[in-house]
């Protein structure tokens, strides 16, 4: 074991769609594995994150540079990028639900885990969650809808945990 | 390569980032000091991940090889 004191990783999680889920999770999981300590602030719409159930979806609509591909056929009929304007991806119904599901299903079979299961093993890991107040109170969230051991705090809570942080990420 | 001898041993194949780092450490973690762990895993993320990832746990990757797109790693528990 790491004899010398143990780093620290401080991150902030602002945002709250399926794609930009996965970077806060994913790193906090694998610093907390890599034996480093580690704490994340959520905040704005990262903070439906923290949510028992999490709902979050991908929209494609904000971001014109995302690939939109097949999650089924052969291959060659996955790899292809299906170039959809984004007029239309603004008017479609169902659009976002559909490019969910798809991004769903990619990431299912490469092997990449669920947020669920990313968010699990960081509670397991002991990886610190910090909900943000001000946004519970401003969009009128209760504390008992989100998962157990999640704690509350300001930017104060943050910003002392983050002094002595040898990471700290804006996500 | 083939002489080694381990302890237990983990399949990834099949998983992506991060999750052969993370398996590979909640296995690690309930071995004794001294034991071996073979990892085989078909991420091609993974060589450079395990490396970080013994580099700062100090637990040892004793060798690590490629066979078409089969990684293999045995680790020391430290």
């Amino acid at each position: 074991m790491n004899t010398s004191k143990r780093k620290r990783l401080a991150l902030i999680a602002s945002k709250g769609t399926l794609d930009w889920a996965y970077p806060p999770f994913i790193l906090a999981s694998t610093a907390a594995a890599m034996n480093m300590e580690v704490g994340i602030f959520f905040t704005f719409y990262g903070l439906p994150l923290l949510n028992k159930k999490i709902d979050a979806k991908v929209a494609p609509q904000t971001n014109p540079a995302m690939p939109m591909k097949m999650p089924f056929g052969s291959e060659n009929f996955q790899n292809m990028e299906w170039p959809i304007p984004n007029i239309l991806a603004n008017n479609i119904p169902g659009y976002e639900t559909m490019a969910t599901s798809f991004m769903k299903k990619s990431f299912a079979k490469k092997g990449v885990a669920s947020i669920e299961q990313l968010r699990e093993i960081c509670v397991e890991s002991g990886v610190r969650l910090i909900g943000c107040q001000m946004t519970m109170s401003v969009f009128g969230f209760e504390p008992d809808q989100f998962i157990e051991g999640v704690e509350f705090g300001g930017a104060a809570t943050f910003l002392e945990f983050a002094a002595d942080a040898d990471i700290s990420l804006f996500i | 390569m083939n002489t080694i001898t381990y302890d237990q041993e983990l399949d990834c194949r099949g998983l992506n980032c991060p999750l052969p780092i993370l398996k590979t450490n909640q296995t690690i973690s309930k071995m004794d000091v001294g034991q071996i762990l073979k990892v085989e895993a078909s991420d091609p993320g993974s060589v450079s991940d395990m490396l970080a990832w013994s580099k700062q746990t100090e637990n040892e990757l004793i060798t690590h090889h490629v066979n078409g797109e089969l990684y293999t790693y045995y680790i020391k528990k430290s």
